[in-house]
């Protein structure tokens, strides 16, 4: 269903550049590219997470490894479903025991996915460290989680919606502040 | 999954799509098993119970393990060691399982139609892990998944299911899951092994053996069900080794890729050489036993979200 669009947060420049500078605070903020892992969470948070792996490559040369996680069997409103959603692949082709595992997503906003990732990433191995990268955080936490980078902070109501659209699976690149339709909220 | 579906009793009529979806959803669970931590939370706080009328172990671990890597509280039935004992009904012990506020009861029966029985007696979700010589829905769709990480395509592949076709719920479950997915499949037993059925289903039959082979790319070997074998079916084992066995020298003369499948138990040097059965040239049986696993899990998913 199309959304009433009520502006456009970020467009296409505007996300390269963020992508951009979140690559930079990432490699900072580790002391380069020695211990760090990428894991993205489905769907877009995955395209994410790929965008900064290879801006990372570009900006040290060193290509970081970069995981997909799909977090449907840690969620916490199971029993609120009558109808199961479709599982998809979970790959984390390395080890991340000993690792600063950045944790990536598009959009943050009450935290309980990041929590069900927490918990699915436990499950691999024990990290040294696991930091959040997310595109936009919108606020409205339910759960004390904080992210350690953040492309752009939108201060939003409940009654609307942040849409991120990626080329990897949309027809443009850029953020939209849209209104949710009447019976989400 | 189909809105509506709540249970597993057969996969006669299931349609593709939703077949499709069990294998997809299970190969998200087999990289669950590949995990250090091989465990999710998915079914935290659901109660499964195994009822179990009949002797199993592959299935009834299967099953368990399942419940056990989704975390989901489980509670097992045995026959010998439970009021059925006493005479118990299958009714009453359905009703006072139900009364213990069950999510979900798998169900192995020696007969065909109990879970069918069992579900009007339950509120949760019934899945059939075996009933008499009806199906086997569960050890189809492992198969169809050890199928699937070999030949990819179930259109036009060929699979001959081999020996005691009449009393076999595998069969059954098989034949209605494979035909679904476009495989074709054939049957090869002596005459008195292949059931009236058989004339509905419309599949090709060999009754020689070795002509099975050369046709098919993958054999579905079946156990000569020694405890149903109350008529005489055909006269003597080696009798039938000698005509239907699987043997070495039968695939090398095939002189082909084939694949060797089994549900097990197996009597070794009865409808399978003992020593092809350990073949990993031929034989993806243990793959099966895995595969298992990842395909209960992936069933009990997809019925667990109906029971609210």
């Amino acid at each position: 269903m199309e959304r009433k669009v009520k502006a456009k947060i970020i467009d296409e420049t505007g996300l390269k550049r963020t992508i951009t500078r979140l690559s930079h605070e990432i490699v900072e903020r580790n002391h380069g590219t020695e211990i760090i892992a990428a894991v993205g969470i489905r769907t877009r948070g995955a395209f994410v997470a790929e965008r900064i792996v290879k801006e990372i490559e570009r900006i040290e040369s060193k290509k970081i490894p970069l995981g997909i996680l799909d977090i449907t069997m840690y969620r916490d409103d199971f029993r609120q479903r009558l109808k199961q959603p479709v599982l998809q692949q979970t790959d984390i082709p390395f080890n991340i025991d000993e690792k600063n595992i950045v944790l990536i997503d598009d959009v943050l906003y009450t935290g309980r996915t990041i929590r069900a990732a927490l918990d699915a990433l436990m499950s691999f191995g024990r990290p040294a460290q696991i930091q959040l990268a997310v595109l936009v955080d919108r606020g409205h936490r339910e759960l004390p989680i904080k992210p350690d980078y953040v492309g752009k902070n939108i201060p939003t109501s409940i009654g609307e919606e942040i849409q991120v659209k990626l080329k990897e699976v949309d027809d443009e690149d850029c953020v939209l502040l849209v209104e949710a339709p009447l019976g989400e909220w | 999954m189909q809105e509506n579906r709540k249970h597993l009793l057969g996969l006669e009529g299931v349609p593709a799509e939703e077949i499709k979806l069990i294998l997809d959803t299970a190969e998200s669970f087999k990289e669950v098993l590949d995990r250090p931590i091989p465990k999710v939370p998915t079914l935290r706080g659901k109660t499964i119970v195994n009822l179990f009328f009949e002797a199993s172990t592959r299935t009834r671990f299967s099953f368990e393990l399942a419940e056990k890597r989704l975390s989901a509280d489980t509670l097992n039935f045995s026959t010998t060691a439970s009021s059925v004992k006493k005479g118990e009904t299958l009714r009453d012990t359905a009703q006072n399982i139900e009364a213990m506020k069950v999510d979900m009861v798998v169900i192995r029966h020696p007969a065909s139609g109990a879970p069918h029985f069992l579900r009007h007696w339950i509120k949760g979700s019934v899945i059939n892990a075996g009933d008499g010589c009806h199906e086997h829905p569960t050890q189809a769709l492992l198969d169809m998944k050890t199928i699937q990480g070999i030949h990819n395509e179930f259109k036009g592949l060929r699979v001959a299911i081999v020996g005691d076709i009449i009393h076999s719920r595998v069969a059954r479950s098989n034949i209605y899951g494979l035909t679904t997915m476009g495989a074709e499949v054939a049957l090869c037993a002596p005459a008195p092994l292949i059931p009236y059925e058989a004339e509905k289903w419309n599949l090709k039959t060999f009754y020689n053996v070795d002509d099975a082979i050369a046709w098919a790319d993958v054999l579905m070997v079946l156990r000569i069900q020694l405890e149903r074998q109350s008529q005489n079916f055909f006269p003597t084992l080696r009798e039938y080794h000698n005509y239907f066995g699987i043997t070495r020298e039968r695939l090398e003369k095939a002189n082909k890729k084939i694949t060797l499948m089994h549900p097990g138990p197996i009597n070794r040097g009865i409808e399978l050489d003992s020593d092809l059965a350990d073949d990993p040239e031929y034989s993806v049986i243990l793959d099966q036993v895995t595969n298992g696993v990842a395909i209960r899990m992936a069933i009990l998913y997809l019925l667990s979200g109906e029971t609210k």
